[in-house]
């Protein structure tokens, strides 16, 4: 596989969360509003990539049977990092994302790309996959935050966008787009919009 | 009233405060497994009985190691000994372990469901509704390990009514004319968000 193919594939036609469906805890948890979705898909992207990278550097030495505990604690000792890092530097998005931080251990991205390519590709190449993987969870985190702050607070980023004289007219924010619910149903359709251009991945 | 407390604790956990519903936790097996009601009871009673395990043993591991003044119990000189940073690694050590244990007494007990659960049963280790369910536990900080068990228990059951629910409409829904890009995962996703809805409406109860 070319490298240019392992950065973008994961962008549309092997997208993470939409086709492979993996990582959907955390995608749909954050994505009340567009700033922690902006930041959780920047810190998967970290995870993923260093991870994938280290995982690739030890993948001859690490013994079969144990190899799920060992990618755990390699990537809950990134996830700490991050963790921490965050706590110091963005202290309210961390509040605001809480648990799901920590939950990038758990995150299937993270366990599925290390089983899947970085035990049996070399480092710079599990490094852009890594890369690509994140990217691609990220692109549908802003999408999906991007409509549920739009259409659920008239805001994007916390500055107001939807202007004052429409609420003048009757124009009201749509509660249940802040409902966790409502991310299930966003992603269904991006997944819907999604596959009627690539009918392959259509099931049966 | 403490036994009032525990139950409204319990009750909350299933319902209102329901792992998949209301945290989109563990939905990667939830959707993976969900093609039948038997698999799904299976892998869904796997995950209340390690969630009843993990969370009253990580409760103790938070309370007596890694909360900030909590090694007080070995002298004076730890009382300011701070490792929650810690706890990710602790948590997660705690949750691949129990995996384990319970793979093996899975497999020695009951060697169809072993081989129906097949690659899902390790796979629990990285299901978020376990470490999940630590981590709220170490946020909500419950007063004592019979509240922190009544909790794990609770969210497993609310797990297991949630993707036995599923695997019941995805039963039926072979037989429905669903449009094709939707079919399979889409479907899915839109049934569990309208569940979701659902399950929005015990929000209103006061316990």
């Amino acid at each position: 596989m070319k490298n240019k193919e392992i950065l973008l594939g994961p962008l549309s036609k092997n997208n993470p969360v939409i086709v492979q469906v993996l990582g959907i805890c955390s995608a749909l948890a954050v994505t009340s509003k567009l700033e922690p979705s902006i930041v959780m898909a920047l810190s998967v992207t970290v995870v993923v990539a260093l991870a994938n990278v280290v995982i690739s550097l030890l993948r001859n030495t690490i013994p079969n049977s144990i190899r799920i505990i060992v990618q755990l604690v390699v990537v809950a000792a990134l996830v700490i990092v991050v963790d921490q890092v965050l706590k110091a530097f963005a202290y309210d998005v961390s509040k605001q994302l809480s648990v799901f931080v920590g939950l990038i251990i758990t995150n299937c991205i993270v366990m599925g790309r290390l089983e899947a390519f970085a035990l049996s590709h070399k480092p710079w190449e599990s490094f852009l996959d890594g890369i690509g993987n994140g990217i691609g969870y990220g692109l549908i985190l802003i999408i999906v935050g991007f409509f549920r702050e739009l259409f659920g607070s008239g805001t994007l980023l916390g500055f107001q966008v939807i202007p004052e004289i429409c609420y003048e007219w009757g124009y009201q924010n749509n509660g249940l787009m802040i409902l966790p619910p409502m991310a299930l149903i966003v992603v269904a359709c991006i997944i819907w919009i999604h596959r009627i251009y690539n009918k392959d991945l259509q099931e049966k | 009233m403490y036994n009032m407390e525990s139950l409204n604790l319990f009750i909350k956990s299933i319902f209102i405060d329901n792992m998949i519903f209301a945290y989109f936790l563990g939905m990667c097996s939830y959707l993976a497994v969900s093609k039948t009601v038997k698999t799904s009871m299976g892998l869904g009673i796997a995950v209340t009985f390690v969630l009843t395990l993990t969370v009253p043993v990580n409760y103790l591991l938070e309370n007596y190691i890694l909360k900030p003044g909590a090694l007080s119990w070995l002298g004076e000189g730890f009382a300011d000994v701070d490792l929650s940073f810690l706890s990710l690694i602790f948590f997660i050590a705690v949750v691949a372990s129990m995996v384990q244990l319970v793979e093996m007494v899975v497999e020695r007990f009951s060697p169809s469901l072993y081989a129906s659960l097949g690659i899902f049963l390790p796979l629990i280790a990285v299901n978020c509704a376990i470490l999940g369910g630590s981590l709220f536990m170490q946020q909500r900080a419950f007063d004592s390990v019979g509240t922190a068990t009544v909790y794990g228990l609770g969210s497993g059951i609310g797990w297991l009514l949630a993707i036995v629910g599923i695997a019941a409409i995805r039963e039926k829904l072979a037989y429905s004319n669903v449009p094709a890009p939707l079919k399979g995962i889409g479907i899915t996703f839109i049934i569990t968000g309208l569940m979701g809805i659902a399950f929005m409406s015990f929000l209103g109860i006061k316990l």
